[in-house]
């Protein structure tokens, strides 16, 4: 089993909780992981991405190879396109529909949702809305982890032990809301592919 | 044991913890910084009593750990590679006095430029001051390295460069440790004239440098870091540095790789397993990240004719990190054709955040310099850098740590004024007090802006070592009192501000502006962190 992944978004927008939980996750699954983040300058409200990888064999490099991604996981609409070379063939993308402007030409959202929808494996929610309907506006990066939860190959408990482990100093409200936007992210994905 | 998932630059810290590290020092900078920040959190090393903390700068930095490792004791300086430039003083001549407990210098290196203004290689200042140096491939490595390189430090009395780049300091991977080592004892020099770099023992410490020379190279080539695979097709040679190695595994997935591999891992190079490599093969493919360190060694060196591929003819670009489809295509690999990005996707470059003090202070400067002609302003490294960008276009020079002062005291000498300097609260006591000193001396046509957020903002917030004290420095270092002002640049004080702005720029001598306002990122988490507490 190999696995990578592609985590992308705005520096601020804390992609790397979710690459904590999955790399927390895929540890205590006893599998191999490598994980390059991005620290520094482009944090400042520029585009970031972390490669994560994930195998049961040993992994050679820190970052995945052109068109080997199998993953691409987007809190931020735009930022999914700008790793399509990344992706595999077979890749799916999984991304928030909700844009986050900070430039002052940021394209036509839904020019972006046309060209999300052109990719033939994609997921696309609003994870901001979902989050704020479960009355918490800071889960929506976990809502967007649900989402991918079925595509990536860890166990679901071991994503949920993850994220309980994470938060723990935060209390057991804190855990609870994010187990359900897991949940939630995880059933809207599971339904949109049955669409 | 249960493995550690760690960044290169924590698995360097954690190696150093279990080593028997006595202190460690260190400036920010990106990639480096998570070293010690590493240690600052860690409880072991407060139970163990070791030293940490921010330094003012490199220099600085590098002399404590000399100082520590002339006591007997384990010590490490970690830093970026523009800081080395800093430290070079120092960290050369601590290759002719030697060290006594394990001295270890962490260099992170940036190639691709990620956060940095130059992609300097380091490998270059372990060899020009003639010391061993080890660069690691992976996390685990990183880790490893750390108790070896003590032990060779303490074995030749030699300081030992570790040089690693990027992509491992900033990647995560499982470690498993090993056992602790105690810290040592005190124990000073046996010669007491060791570290008196006077002419006479200046030589004398040279020529046991030179000396050392050989034992060096033979630690190398006997050295586990470099590994030489066997590899039955002989048309190529592979010489694969640090990092480098593990793209040429990933694009033999199999881990069958037909060619000769000379895996390295510690410098100075392995003269005869780069030999034997050299006369076996047809054709020597070089993979290092940064600078063609080993290539042009090997063209000069073993300079017979033979074809040596590698960022100097070409086969792989002469700027920029590697990444596994560069060395896919330098092993002359069918590259598959991938997607490509939508014309639509727009560049998201850094900028300062929402409500950053920084934007207020480039306003009122701004507008208070709307009546010269432009390219008066010289500033410096620091987010505050970022006010060379769009909107605010408000610096025309960016060079290195404290170089605003000193660049914008030159101008005026030229008779270009007036100029103005803008610096950082932590930059400016890292490298920029000297400067302001010459300033004050020449009694120079300058203003200098020294924007006080109280913190290391790019780095990620840590403790600066100016903070509270820059007023009492400024009028120190002879700057008039009255000419040392202190302003809170937010929106409301912008025509305030651009008052005092245009009123000391037109002073003809030395003022300096203090516009002071803590970041709003540590703001949030001093916040966050208080409210927790309550």
């Amino acid at each position: 089993m190999k696995q990578d992944i592609i985590l992308a978004g705005v520096g601020g927008q804390g992609i790397l909780s979710i690459a904590a939980s999955i790399g927390m996750a895929a540890i205590n699954a006893g599998l191999h992981l490598k994980q390059a983040e991005v620290h520094g300058m482009s944090q400042r409200g520029g585009d970031v991405h972390s490669d994560l990888r994930i195998s049961d064999k040993e992994i050679a490099s820190d970052l995945i190879p052109q068109g080997k991604a199998d993953i691409i996981i987007s809190v931020e609409p735009m930022e999914s396109l700008r790793y399509l070379p990344m992706l595999a063939p077979d890749g799916w993308v999984i991304t928030n529909t909700n844009p986050h402007v900070n430039i002052p030409n940021y394209p036509d959202i839904q020019d972006i949702i046309k060209e999300i929808r052109a990719i033939p494996n994609h997921i696309a929610l609003d994870a901001n809305k979902i989050a704020n309907d479960l009355g918490s506006r800071r889960s929506a990066n976990i809502v967007m982890l649900g989402a991918a939860s079925p595509f990536i190959n860890l166990e679901y408990e071991r994503l949920e032990k993850a994220i309980r482990n994470i938060f723990k100093t935060k209390g057991e409200k804190i855990i609870e809301t994010n187990l359900k936007a897991l949940k939630t992210g995880c059933e809207f994905a599971k339904n949109y592919i049955k669409k | 044991m249960k493995k550690l998932l760690l960044l290169g630059d924590e698995a360097i810290a954690q190696g150093a913890i279990d080593a028997g590290l006595s202190g460690i020092y260190a400036y920010p900078g990106t990639p480096s910084t998570e070293i010690m920040e590493y240690v600052l959190k860690s409880k072991e090393a407060k139970e163990k009593n070791i030293r940490s903390g921010w330094a003012a700068n490199e220099k600085t930095a590098m002399e404590a750990s000399l100082g520590m490792s002339y006591t007997g004791k384990r010590a490490m300086v970690c830093m970026k590679h523009v800081g080395l430039n800093v430290a070079a003083d120092p960290f050369i001549n601590s290759a002719i006095t030697g060290a006594i407990g394990g001295l270890i210098v962490v260099v992170a290196d940036d190639p691709s430029m990620h956060s940095s203004q130059n992609e300097q290689d380091s490998r270059f200042y372990g060899k020009f001051a003639m010391i061993p140096t080890l660069e690691p491939a992976n996390q685990q490595e990183a880790y490893d390295m750390i108790h070896y390189g003590f032990g060779l430090s303490e074995k030749f009395g030699t300081p030992v460069l570790v040089r690693l780049s990027t992509r491992l300091a900033h990647s995560r991977a499982g470690i498993e440790r090993k056992d602790i080592r105690e810290q040592n004892e005190i124990h000073l020099p046996g010669d007491l004239k060791q570290f008196i770099l006077l002419p006479a023992n200046a030589r004398r410490r040279y020529k046991i440098l030179l000396q050392n020379q050989p034992h060096f190279e033979e630690e190398s080539d006997n050295s586990v870091l470099n590994r030489y695979f066997e590899g039955s097709d002989k048309s190529l040679g592979i010489i694969a540095c640090g990092i480098a190695y593990n793209y040429l595994l990933e694009n033999h997935p199999d881990r069958n790789i037909p060619f000769p591999v000379l895996k390295l891992g510690q410098y100075p190079i392995p003269y005869s397993k780069m030999e034997r490599l050299y006369n076996e093969c047809k054709e020597i493919l070089v993979l290092e990240d940064g600078y063609p360190f080993v290539e042009e060694i090997i063209k000069s060196y073993f300079g017979l004719g033979k074809k040596i591929k590698g960022r100097l003819d070409g086969t792989i670009p002469r700027d920029g990190e590697l990444n596994p489809n560069i060395v896919e295509k330098a092993l002359g690999m069918e590259i598959a054709e991938t997607r490509t990005i939508p014309e639509l996707v727009a560049n998201r470059p850094p900028k300062l955040c929402d409500g950053c003090p920084h934007i207020y202070s480039y306003n009122a400067l701004n507008e208070a310099l709307a009546e010269y002609t432009k390219g008066r302003v010289f500033s410096d490294i620091g987010c505050y850098t970022l006010g060379a960008l769009k909107p605010y276009e408000a610096i025309n020079t960016c060079v290195d740590m404290g170089a605003s002062i000193t660049m914008a005291k030159g101008a005026a000498d030229a008779g270009f004024t007036p100029t103005i300097a803008v610096i950082g609260d932590s930059t400016f006591t890292h490298s920029g007090m000297t400067g302001l000193l010459d300033a004050v001396n020449d009694n120079s046509s300058i203003t200098v802006v020294i924007l006080d957020n109280s913190t290391v903002a790019m780095t990620g917030g840590q403790k600066s070592s100016a903070t509270d004290k820059i007023e009492a420095i400024c009028e120190a270092l002879g700057v008039e009192k009255d000419h040392i002002i202190v302003m809170d640049p937010s929106p409301k004080q912008h025509e305030k501000n651009t008052k005092i702005f245009k009123k000391e720029i037109e002073y003809k001598g030395v003022s300096v502006i203090i516009p002071r306002r803590e970041c709003i990122q540590t703001a949030a988490k001093r916040l966050k962190k208080e409210k927790r507490n309550l």
